[in-house]
């Protein structure tokens, strides 16, 4: 089943130098490991490609049920040297939101997750 | 007992400013809501030291957030009869000249007032003795020895923690003032001196330094720039700014004034926990390395989250140092292109100013479009844009040769006559030449870095 992931999280961005972090929360305790294992390294990588320059590091904290990324190479060299609308990265969060998971119907089920809208 | 006292008693911190540039009704709604002990405001970003440095240049006198005398005014019948004492980064690059400002207002009220300054922030005075007695100040994002742009620089301050704050409270001042504190100590440091936590007693140094970045943002994480049921969070227009609810064993409550608006949740304030995060197992302060990993959070009644297990670790022997330094001119210039093929019009005027820069010979380091309305601000992951009634078309300029920059704004509005149709939205006349204040983050000893403290009164 395709879920959208701005239906199971929300999220939060901003900048230090050229670096956009996204935090990003679960919308219920319960689909936290879920989406630990979707948004890994190589999937937010694959999201932002295109807009951003750097590597994607990643962060677990499962005590808020949220994981945080960190972007480099986000903000066209950041801060007053940005040449960007959003040159503090404030939208990068919900940029992360447009991602969609594939998840098995069981599982999405079995979690409650509502199904994305076929586009 | 007066152990058990001791756990009960419980102190409140308000924060009435985010930034330089906050709500201005902020400070007075604070301390008019309902009790609180003090009022952390914070003014300073990066970029705004840079700001004060040129006012200084200009006058000896100014130097620091001249906002902060108007939000005394407002406050001070609290300072001085309810005694909420009030912490603020407001000093900027002359707290001196902000704390006897203080002074001056209070006089001409008739009220006696003692206030503590922080100075010994800044180190552009002793650049040049650092770089010479063995501190290269690199910078921490690109390695690179500040030699390159020493000759460039406006401003240098180290970002200095609590104890000086701390000292300035156990000698009596009302309202303390500093130059360039984290924004975090402003909170920790009233917590620290009313509950005697010692310099050592790292799991509670961090939690009041993560109760500093949850309120340091003013209300956004009371309900601003809340995306969790943004529609439902109630009465904005009414926000309640956030408030510490801190005990002696490091546990605290975020909450807000009654009757005021906004929601403060538990999403609402983790949203805010993890704004401007880096690793969140070291969140480094000058005072103590917080992990937020170890934070937990509880709904505690309405709009009241309750943070405790918070854990730290032993400070580092650095301090961060934020240089700000000349960094060329930029400039950015646009137009608005109506229905129908309103995209392709934009890309359309957006090429043919490229060719006429190209031909004029201009070359910038740096020249960015963009399209408001269809990717700007998600680029490629917004997908196709359709048939749009209008785009926004932005283009950015940076070099460090302000003729080139200066050019560029005069090749918008001809556009408008000579370039593709439907063109609206130049009102606002020629863009703006801007110079460049870049900033240069770097580490030094803190061993070199002594801070002062100094009550008037």
């Amino acid at each position: 089943m395709k879920v959208r992931l701005v239906d199971i999280a929300h999220a939060r961005s901003g900048d230090k130098g050229d670096t956009a972090n996204v935090g990003v929360i679960a919308l219920k305790g319960e689909w936290y490991p879920l989406l630990a294992e979707s948004l890994t390294r190589a999937r937010v990588a694959e999201h932002f490609a295109g807009v951003i320059t750097g590597d994607v590091e990643r962060f677990e904290l499962p005590n808020l049920h949220a994981l945080n990324f960190l972007l480099h190479g986000a903000l066209d060299g950041g801060g007053t040297l940005s040449l960007k609308t959003d040159a503090q990265g404030k939208v990068f969060s919900t940029a992360m939101l447009r991602m969609v998971l594939d998840v098995d119907d069981a599982r999405a089920r079995a979690l409650g997750l509502p199904a994305a809208r076929t586009a | 007992m007066t152990g058990s006292r001791v756990q009960d008693r419980i102190v409140r911190v308000a924060s009435g400013q985010g930034f330089w540039g906050d709500w201005l009704e902020a400070p007075r709604r604070q301390v008019e809501g309902g009790p609180i002990d003090y009022l952390m405001l914070d003014y300073l970003a990066e970029v705004t030291m840079s700001i004060l440095q040129k006012q200084k240049e200009r006058d000896p006198a100014l130097g620091y957030a001249r906002d902060f005398i108007g939000a005394m005014e407002s406050v001070l019948p609290a300072v001085v009869g309810r005694g909420v004492r009030v912490v603020a980064n407001a000093g900027g690059v002359n707290p001196v000249g902000c704390a006897r400002a203080v002074l001056e207002l209070a006089r001409s009220r008739g009220a006696g007032l003692k206030v503590g300054v922080v100075t010994g922030d800044d180190l552009l005075p002793r650049l040049d003795e650092l770089l010479a007695s063995g501190h290269p100040l690199v910078n921490m994002d690109t390695g690179a020895p500040l030699s390159d742009v020493r000759d460039r620089v406006l401003a240098a301050n180290a970002y200095i923690g609590s104890t000086p704050i701390v000292e300035a409270l156990a000698r009596g001042a009302q309202v303390v003032v500093t130059g360039r504190s984290t924004d975090t100590a402003l909170t920790m440091a009233p917590l620290r001196h009313e509950f005697r936590w010692g310099a050592t007693d790292w799991d509670r140094l961090a939690a009041g330094i993560i109760a500093g970045h949850i309120i340091e943002c003013g209300a956004q994480c009371s309900g601003g720039n809340c995306l969790v049921d943004w529609r439902d969070v109630p009465d904005l227009a009414n926000v309640g700014y956030p408030i510490v609810e801190a005990r002696a064993d490091g546990t605290f409550v975020i909450t807000k004034h009654p009757g005021t608006g906004g929601r403060i949740t538990v999403p609402s304030v983790t949203e805010q926990l993890v704004y401007e995060m880096g690793d969140p197992h070291s969140y480094i302060t000058p005072d103590v390395v917080a992990d937020f990993t170890s934070i937990r959070l509880a709904p505690d009644g309405e709009n009241r989250v309750r943070v405790f297990g918070i854990t730290g670790r032993p400070a580092t022997d650095k301090l961060k140092v934020s240089i700000a330094y000349r960094a060329g001119f930029k400039a950015v210039g646009s137009l608005v292109y109506a229905w129908p093929d309103a995209l392709e019009k934009a890309q359309r005027a957006d090429q043919v100013l490229r060719r006429r820069l190209d031909d004029l010979g201009l070359r910038f380091d740096e020249m960015l479009t963009e399209y408001v309305g269809v990717s700007a601000t998600h680029g490629p992951l917004a997908g196709p844009a359709g048939d749009v009634p209008e785009v926004q078309w932005r283009i950015g300029v940076r070099s460090s040769d302000r003729a080139s920059v200066d050019r560029f704004t005069r090749e918008i509005a001809p556009l408008v006559l000579n370039g593709p149709p439907s063109v609206t939205g130049f009102a606002g006349g020629r863009p703006k030449v801007e110079e460049i204040v870049a900033f240069w983050p770097a580490l030094v000893d803190k061993s070199v870095v002594q801070t002062s403290v100094e009550i008037l009164a």
